[in-house]
């Protein structure tokens, strides 16, 4: 049976504010347990929540930069469910009018085609304290330092037909709050957190199927990796005849498998009512203009002016815009007279890889972007070849001075003079007959031999064009 | 609108109320009086009327994202049954 995977997802972005939502208390990561909550956060009698001027702020630059629907009014409710990390027995979260309502952003399919993917909504709300279980016999240690933090909630339409287009959509939107400043993105420390809703149906039917809801997923590796594996699972649970539960699913990354939350409590009531503590947030037309104009250039933008202006493909453009510091540092090897294409090479190849090998972000290079542009310029002006461009990469990446400095020392200028590599290639088919003759009669992949003979005589350091030109004359 | 018996206990247990079964049947009969003065006010015509979301005609302030609490963790964790390594302790919530 043929079936079709219908994939939405709810997106938690924590917004890096300096203080939580509703109090004054520090949102810094890693700090001693318990030392940054405050009365509010704790839930004690007789405190008020206060809204976080720059948490709006950070909803509203999201529900900008996917042309949502800003809703100049929007309400805090109270989510009611008991959890010993939700000290007040409420999360105060938006219900019926979110700040921000119907967007959509486009990714790239597989068949290299785009597809907009629809934004139901996106809503602040305040995160909950930290459960430790393993830390007594007993007892569940409760951590209270987050609880409070400001988070956007922003949830997808049921648009993604399969893991790999949740995957893109979630990358979209990871790329997209880091370009716009609101959250760090670190999906290690749980910035950034993604809970997938996954059902199937048959194919060419309207009707969705009963969905799950997969939760602790920490890496797009394991995104992918959980909704595949519940693919399978309720496809196998179909064909047998049988129904999907409506429920949610933890996603173990050890065992690579997805397995039912205990479901003791009853169906989810969370009998959410408006916040007396709060008023509603009212936005002005100035303040959403402002907004507007401060926004950067986002990524899809970015990457459609780099296609047009540096006549890069679509599949390099993106790859380059993914992460603004890359795009940025990419940009300014151009404005430092590189080459768009070789540059563009070298910063997803050599550069990418020895960044990603060692886990350094683009920030912190050894190799700066004034440097690495430096060194295209020397393989575009001949001085090098682009095989001994790498060593001198190497080189550079361990510290070993500047490209003409490396040049220089190591002595890997390019070999120009003509006759000296008449010269070596002479020589070389001097002592090489036999390799000749079999040429002659019309093995020309023979020529790959010859030019690897010379580039072992001179070190790599002749130039590949002037040898291939002058082989082929002496050789005819 | 009314409840039944079943829907009382319910909303108790959502609550965290342990309420007895005598008390089930009382709680039963006076949630259900509330309910039909508050359907009264389904007769109201309310068709042109902006829904409201609190009582008071204002905006909510906004205050500056600024770092204003000290650390007062010490005292905080005096007053809590149980603590430990700075952490709240609390019974088991999953075996």
């Amino acid at each position: 049976m043929a079936w079709e995977t219908v994939i939405g997802l709810e997106i938690h972005s924590q917004l890096n504010t300096k203080s939580k939502i509703f109090s004054g208390a520090s949102t810094e990561y890693g700090a001693e347990p318990n030392t940054q909550a405050c009365a509010v956060d704790l839930g004690l009698p007789g405190v008020l929540p206060v809204l976080n001027k720059e948490a709006v702020n950070m909803a509203l630059r999201f529900g900008l930069a996917v042309n949502a629907k800003i809703n100049q009014r929007s309400i805090f409710a109270r989510k009611n469910y008991f959890y010993p990390d939700l000290p007040k027995g409420y999360q105060i979260s938006q219900f019926e009018i979110p700040i921000v309502g119907k967007g959509a952003i486009g990714i790239s399919t597989k068949e290299g085609g785009a597809k907009m993917v629809g934004i139901t909504r996106a809503h602040l709300e305040e995160d909950a304290g930290k459960s430790i279980h393993d830390l007594y016999e007993d007892y569940s240690a409760i951590d209270l330092n987050r609880a409070g933090t400001p988070l956007l909630e922003i949830v997808s339409e049921p648009d993604m037909r399969s893991a790999r287009e949740a995957v893109a959509y979630a990358k979209k939107i990871h790329a997209l709050v880091q370009y716009i400043g609101i959250c760090d993105g670190n999906m290690q420390e749980g910035s950034f957190r993604c809970d997938a809703n996954v059902s199937i149906r048959k194919k060419d039917t309207e009707e969705l199927g009963t969905r799950t809801e997969l939760k602790n997923i920490n890496s797009f590796k394991f995104l992918e990796k959980a909704i595949n594996i519940e693919i399978e699972r309720q496809q196998d649970i179909l064909e047998d005849g049988d129904t999907v539960v409506q429920e949610t699913r933890l996603y173990d990354a050890e065992k690579d498998e997805t397995r039912s939350m205990r479901t003791k409590e009853e169906a989810n009531d969370y009998r959410y009512f408006p916040d007396p503590d709060l008023l509603p947030v009212d936005i002005e037309n100035e303040l959403l203009t402002e907004i507007k104009n401060s926004l950067p250039e986002l990524p899809t933008e970015k990457k459609n002016r780099f296609v047009s202006e540096f006549g890069l493909s679509d599949y390099d453009a993106e790859n380059l815009t993914a992460q603004k510091p890359l795009a940025d540092y990419y940009e300014a090897m151009l404005n430092d007279g590189a080459e768009a294409k070789v540059s563009a090479n070298w910063v997803m190849g050599e550069l990418s890889a020895a960044l990603n090998k060692n886990q350094i972000d683009v920030q912190d290079s050894p190799i700066s972007a004034k440097e690495l542009s430096e060194l295209v310029k020397r393989i575009g002006d001949d001085t090098i070849s682009g095989k001994i461009a790498k060593d001198v990469f190497k080189a550079m990446w361990e510290g070993n001075g500047r490209v003409d400095d490396i040049i220089q020392n190591q002595g890997l200028k390019q070999m120009t003079d003509v006759g000296a590599i008449e010269g070596i290639i002479d020589g070389i088919i001097a002592n090489n007959s036999e390799q000749v003759e079999q040429f002659k009669a019309g093995n020309t992949k023979l020529l790959g031999y010859f030019v690897g003979q010379v580039m072992k005589v001179t070190q790599g350091k002749a130039n590949p064009k002037q040898v291939n030109q002058i082989l082929n004359d002496k050789l005819s | 609108m009314s409840l039944n018996k079943e829907q009382v206990k319910e909303i108790a247990q959502l609550a965290k109320l342990s309420i007895s079964d005598s008390e089930i049947e009382q709680s039963t009969i006076e949630l259900n009086n509330i309910l039909s003065l508050m359907a009264e006010l389904g007769e109201i015509e309310t068709d042109h009327v902006e829904p409201m979301s609190h009582p008071l005609d204002m905006s909510q302030r906004l205050r500056e994202d600024v770092v204003s609490e000290a650390d007062l963790s010490e005292e905080f964790q005096e007053i809590a049954p149980k603590t430990g390594k700075r952490h709240f302790l609390v019974p088991t919530v999953i075996e």
